[in-house]
């Protein structure tokens, strides 16, 4: 899903109306002559649909072992039932769960503060050079990170960083002290937050360029002919012309709040411990299917789903408030 | 552009685009800034680059980085890698899981999207409505476990492979493409007596090149650049994909030796060497992917990210 963040779509709305819109009389068919004439296209469906409900709907049974004592031989079927027991370790408040939802959120804060922004900088300035082969040539430079695996942001940041790394290599040619960054636990925060930066600024610009190239000319006219400089003209027309595609970005954000970099902590985990580097997702990873208590990790990842969901209902419900659009309507 | 009266004793600033031009500390500025993100992107694959492709020699002097070979080109490191063992073999997993993967996820995604884009059918809305939804929660790493056990998957590619095949979102994308296409034309074929499989072969597919390119492209770096599940559901490593190889050679550091690679005996590329060239492989297909896809993007994803 993460490469699927954007695509094209066609751009012609006119056209989007509905080809099979059933006519009055139609409507009053009998569902069997409508299957008769459908089935071709409902055969089309089926493939596709099957791997929708097999893999995203059909696992959600399996959060049923969160209020199981589940054993890998006895199946869900066999396994007993505990009720609530394993929601313990979140209402009693297990201290290393407990390290898993600081570290999340610290890194969820850091992301919204200082990764959120950085795109919105740097489309700035992309969208005010004045040659389009500039704009074109930095834009296929900086999107290009994004289309990295984790494995290899994290193994070039090794190369870059570590020990014997470029940086490292050039400080003790040139008589510095090296600096030890890579697998330092009080480094950690930052090493991810500059990688996150790294893989994705570049990629999220795409979004705030396109609603940037929107915005209405004649604002800007209008207000340096009422003497706003550049300057103003950022501050007056530009950001206000961002705010709803900001509020949406941070409605999902909020969503996502609990997900914070699976993939990259898992990979860097063993050089640091987990102390610092233990979240909700790699909590239910290495207690579940590392440690073998199915049961307590199930119910940590089912709070978290269920917390999850709430955030981004009530972040819509917000941001109706506050007159924008949010999300969906509703 | 016209000037505004009560402005008229003051020079009228040059608009671009409704803006003043820039002045020059600006641009400078801008300059500056812009080389120090371009450069912190490109450095560093210029540093592996150069290091896969330095002389032994140079590499061990050194000390395990090079940026700019002095010596000359030196392809031991890629030979060693290639010649068979444990690297090859998980190129060829990857290769077979991008291929297969890409191949089925498309055809997957555009029959979907095909018989959601067709409004009015029996069953469209429900259908629409359950691939939506979808897209707003996660199964979760346990129950999806638990799902790959039951189905027997475990220790199997279709295990990486199945899993993503039917990408929500993507389909969302190709649908919106198909009910864009123009209707006259599928209404001939269809008066015609053209089968709905044929409409959609012969005649959707081929008017919608563009969208299936880059969703294509997607799930091809998408499986090229699996990590996770492979590393959740395959416990043999011959089955190993190149980037859980890349994990255990160059992020874990493992030695890389003489048994892994199938090579004869003659003595080994120095350790960074190996490690640069296995890194290299691993992202060149994605540098020989990645024009095809920004190409699309400068004009596709404008309209579509907006409106979505």
């Amino acid at each position: 899903m993460t490469d699927a963040d954007l695509a094209p779509a066609p751009s012609d709305t006119t056209r989007d109306r509905p080809r099979f819109e059933p006519t009055a009389g139609e409507r009053k068919i009998s569902l069997l002559l409508r299957l008769r004439r459908d089935y071709p296209v409902l055969l089309l469906a089926i493939p596709g649909m099957l791997v929708v409900c097999a893999f995203q709907y059909y696992p959600l049974w399996g959060n049923v072992i969160a209020f199981q004592d589940y054993q890998p031989y006895l199946g869900v079927n066999q396994s007993l039932w505990s009720g609530f027991e394993n929601f313990s370790i979140v209402f009693n408040g297990d201290p290393e769960f407990l390290n898993a939802v600081k570290n999340t959120l610290i890194l969820t804060a850091i992301q919204t503060v200082i990764v959120f922004p950085a795109p919105i900088v740097v489309a700035l300035v992309l969208h005010s050079l004045l040659s389009n082969r500039i704009r074109q040539i930095v834009q296929t430079i900086i999107y290009l990170p994004h289309f990295m695996s984790w494995v290899i942001v994290v193994a070039v940041f090794q190369q870059v960083l570590g020990g014997t790394g470029m940086i490292n290599n050039w400080l003790r040619s040139h008589g510095y002290d090296p600096i030890h960054v890579i697998g330092n636990a009080e480094a950690f925060r930052a090493l991810l937050t500059s990688q996150v930066m790294w893989k994705d600024t570049g990629w999220a610009t795409i979004l705030f360029l396109a609603v940037l190239s929107q915005i209405d000319r004649s604002l800007y006219e209008a207000s340096a002919a009422d003497g706003a400089g550049r300057w103003r003209q950022t501050w007056h027309v530009t950001l206000p012309g961002l705010k709803p595609i900001i509020i949406l970005l941070l409605i999902l954000k909020l969503g996502d709040s609990l997900t914070v970099g699976f993939e990259q902590i898992i990979l860097q985990q063993p050089a640091v411990g987990i102390g610092t580097s233990e979240v909700l997702d790699t909590y239910v990873y290495n207690n579940g299917i590392i440690g073998g208590d199915w049961g307590a990790a199930a119910a940590v990842g089912l709070v978290k789903s269920v917390v999850a969901l709430a955030l981004v209902l009530a972040a819509n419900k917000l941001a109706h408030r506050l007159g924008e659009e949010g999300v969906y309507r509703g | 552009m016209s000037a505004p009266n009560h402005r008229l004793g003051k020079r009228q600033p040059v608009l671009v685009g409704g803006m003043p031009m820039p002045g020059r500390t600006e641009r400078v500025l801008k300059a500056v800034f812009l080389t120090v993100i371009c450069g912190a992107v490109v450095f560093p694959f210029v540093g592996v680059i150069s290091t896969s492709l330095a002389s032994p020699e140079e590499v061990i002097r050194a000390g395990g980085f090079v940026l700019l070979p002095t010596d000359g080109i030196d392809l031991s490191a890629y030979k060693s890698i290639l010649s068979g063992g444990t690297v090859t073999q998980s190129i060829l997993v990857s290769g077979f899981i991008t291929v297969v993967g890409t191949t089925i996820a498309l055809l997957l995604t555009c029959t979907l999207g095909w018989a959601l884009s067709r409004r009015g059918t029996v069953g469209n809305k429900p259908l629409l409505l359950l691939v939506l939804v979808s897209l707003l929660f996660n199964p979760g790493l346990i129950p999806s476990y638990l799902v790959i056990q039951q189905f027997g998957l475990l220790n199997s590619l279709w295990a990486v492979i199945l899993p993503v095949s039917v990408s929500a979102f993507n389909v969302i994308v190709v649908r919106a493409y198909f009910v864009g296409l123009p209707g006259e034309v599928l209404d001939s074929a269809r008066i015609d007596g053209a089968s709905e499989w044929k409409l959609f072969w012969y005649i959707g597919l081929p008017l919608s090149k563009a969208v299936v390119a880059v969703v294509g492209l997607f799930y091809a770096v998408g499986y090229w650049n699996s990590f996770f599940g492979a590393l959740l559901y395959l416990s043999d490593s011959s089955k190993w994909p190149l980037q859980l190889v890349l994990r255990t050679y160059v992020v874990n550091g493992v030695e890389i030796g003489a048994q892994d690679l199938g090579g004869g005996s003659e003595a080994l590329p120095p350790q960074t060497s190996i490690q640069m060239a296995i890194l290299m492989i691993s992202i060149v297909p994605i540098l020989c992917v990645y024009p095809f896809v920004q190409r699309h993007f400068a004009k596709g994803v404008l309209t579509g990210a907006v409106k979505g």
